[in-house]
């Protein structure tokens, strides 16, 4: 029986929405430069400002203070490079605030990028999560300093889903007259994102997490923060990020975000029995599993599960097999060995790490799926146990 | 080396070996072995365990089983290796490459080939194991460490390790083992080195 793929695999990326893909391929004919003063440009202009009113009114933003990027990683750089300007014009000379405080479950391009500035000698803190993956508000309090230029922390976590208290950071950052930036790629389109009532300084979203095209993102800079562009040479963005807009994919964006906007509220509610449904299962029919993040403060669509004596990528290449896609809590298939930076933080073995696996849902998956999930899953993790040196239980 | 990043086709032997690896072993209190090896570690994601049953006269291995901790490729490639090793004899099973292995295989992408050193470094401890046994433990090899950065400690097996787990150029080497970062005399021959270990587990 050759059954339909199952995709389970969204917090990686999510497939176009219908109807992003029927406006983009609309807009595909639309090739002018925003720029240009003439008609061809004027059209495309006018696209271009109409999803920027959409991406700031969905996260309760303006629209001159959305910048577009071409990746959700291009935000967080941007964000983090500003501080470290050392041009004389720059409007962010802020006498002796530079340092930055962070987490230790970043994604990678905050965390690579803050490692760089480090090199670079600015003084970084990587705060510690606890085991659901909570990052430790104390930590911060005993750490931010009038030295602290700015607070990065995720809204979400791509791996475990944990979502953090951003508001009482951003409440903590500003007590000390730092600034707040969240990192909410995972966040914005699952769950309710205002920038108002998280009081951040600066916000990263991207296209395709939530059923946008790929290669655009989108940075929130309140009206009023100090801001430093990381890509210069053009007007483009208000003199903010500078390179011809990509028409294509800033209106697949404003589009996505105008569906999401219909659709996350039900969809959360779907995805949540989906998952318990499914923890559920996976509790019941195998042995020795262990679920990762916080139990109630967590995305809805993302489950991230360890199975003693089982490898990661092993389980993801029989449940490939299979027809269902998920991925690993580690890095092993990208050429590394070393299992998740995210998972070793929450305080897990490496041991256990390397056997966990995410599932992500989204918008497309089925009951039937989850149930077909639910059934083949047992089957995979008693065949690799079986021939597993480190799982000798089952007998 | 067929394809080199696109593995997961599940295509030809590795797929198969996959699907339904040869020669696990099921019965572990059960099974009679002659040699036993087992190397790796979980903590670092992979470990190995390799039986294997001898010709006496012949110094023939005549049967393997196995069991594994580890990736797709690992798995895979210690499942060929086991049917590559029967019928062969201990010296030449002795000296099997990783390059051998994953030819078998059909070829594993580079980042893919650490894996399957555990498979040969098992075999390896397990034929030990029959040596020392049968009262033959001067056919037994040492592998002998040799320090290359005197300020780090790192060794050549290291550096080694760090070639097929994907260090490539002398930065990455540094990377993932620090050698050279102090005095930096050692830098020429780690390069030799690398050259040397870039040629025995990735040319074709």
């Amino acid at each position: 029986m050759r059954r339909k793929r199952i995709y389970m695999d969204h917090n990686a990326t999510t497939p176009l929405h219908p109807e992003v893909k029927k406006v983009m391929e609309k807009t595909m004919s639309v090739f002018g430069n925003p720029s240009s003063l003439h008609a061809f440009g004027r059209s495309a202009r006018r696209l271009v400002e109409e999803a920027r009113k959409n991406v700031a009114s969905f996260i309760g933003a303006e629209a001159d203070e959305i910048i577009f990027t071409g990746s959700g990683s291009e935000a967080n750089n941007t964000v983090l490079s500003i501080l470290t300007c050392s041009s004389r014009e720059c409007s962010l000379k802020r006498g002796n605030r530079s340092d930055v405080i962070t987490s230790q479950i970043e994604h990678p391009c905050i965390l690579e990028t803050s490692k760089c500035l480090e090199e670079r000698g600015v003084n970084v803190h990587f705060l510690a999560a606890d085991c659901l993956g909570k990052v430790n508000i104390e930590e911060l309090k005993g750490t931010i300093s009038e030295k602290t230029g700015i607070v990065s922390i995720m809204m979400a976590n791509n791996e475990i889903g944990t979502i953090q208290g951003i508001r009482e950071i951003a409440d903590i950052a500003h007590h000390y007259g730092a600034l707040c930036h969240t990192d909410a790629v995972q966040a914005v389109g699952k769950i309710p994102v205002d920038v108002n009532e998280l009081k951040v300084d600066f916000l990263t979203l991207s296209g395709h997490k939530i059923y946008g095209p790929k290669g655009i993102g989108a940075l929130y800079v309140r009206k009023g923060t100090p801001f430093c562009p990381l890509i210069r040479g053009g007007h483009q963005e208000m003199g903010r990020r500078a390179g011809t807009e990509n028409t294509l994919g800033i209106v697949g964006l404003g589009k996505a975000v105008q569906m999401r906007a219909k659709e996350m509220g039900k969809e959360e509610k779907r995805l949540r029995k989906f998952k318990e449904f499914l923890k559920k299962e996976i509790e019941e029919k195998i042995p020795d599993v262990r679920f990762n993040g916080h139990p109630s403060e967590s995305l809805a669509s993302t489950l991230n599960v360890s199975f003693d004596g089982a490898e990661g990528e092993t389980i993801l290449l029989y449940l490939d097999l299979k027809g269902i896609a998920v991925s690993t809590g580690s890095a092993c298939a990208s050429g590394s060995l070393d299992p998740s930076h995210v998972l070793l933080a929450t305080g897990m073995p490496a041991e256990r790490a390397h056997g966990s696996i995410r599932i992500s849902l989204g918008r497309e998956n089925s009951m039937e799926e989850i149930e077909y999930t639910a059934e083949v899953l047992p089957q995979v993790i008693k065949k690799i146990r079986q021939m597993s040196t480190a799982y000798a239980k089952e007998k | 080396m067929a394809r080199k990043d696109d593995i997961w086709v599940y295509s030809g032997k590795l797929k198969e070996h996959f699907m339904n690896p040869k020669n696990v072993l099921t019965d572990e209190k059960g099974y009679e072995y002659d040699g036993k090896g087992i190397v790796g570690n979980i903590k670092c994601g992979d470990q190995m365990l390799m039986l294997i049953k001898v010709d006496k006269k012949k110094n023939i291995i005549i049967d393997c089983k196995w069991k594994t901790y580890g990736c797709a490729s690992a798995i895979a490639s210690t499942s060929i290796l086991s049917e590559m090793v029967k019928g062969m004899m201990l010296d030449k099973a002795y000296h099997l490459s990783p390059k051998e292995i994953a030819k078998e295989l059909g070829g594993l992408p580079e980042h893919k080939i650490h894996c399957s050193v555990l498979g040969d470094k098992a075999l390896r401890a397990a034929i030990d194991d029959y040596y020392a046994r049968n009262g033959m433990e001067y056919k037994i090899k040492k592998e002998k460490a040799s320090i290359v950065c005197q300020c780090m400690n790192v060794t050549d097996q290291e550096i080694e390790h760090a070639v097929l787990e994907g260090a490539k150029t002398i930065y990455e080497l540094q990377e993932r083992t620090k050698l050279g970062t102090v005095c930096g005399q050692c830098k020429p021959q780690a390069e030799k080195l690398l050259k040397e270990y870039m040629a025995k587990h990735f040319s074709s």
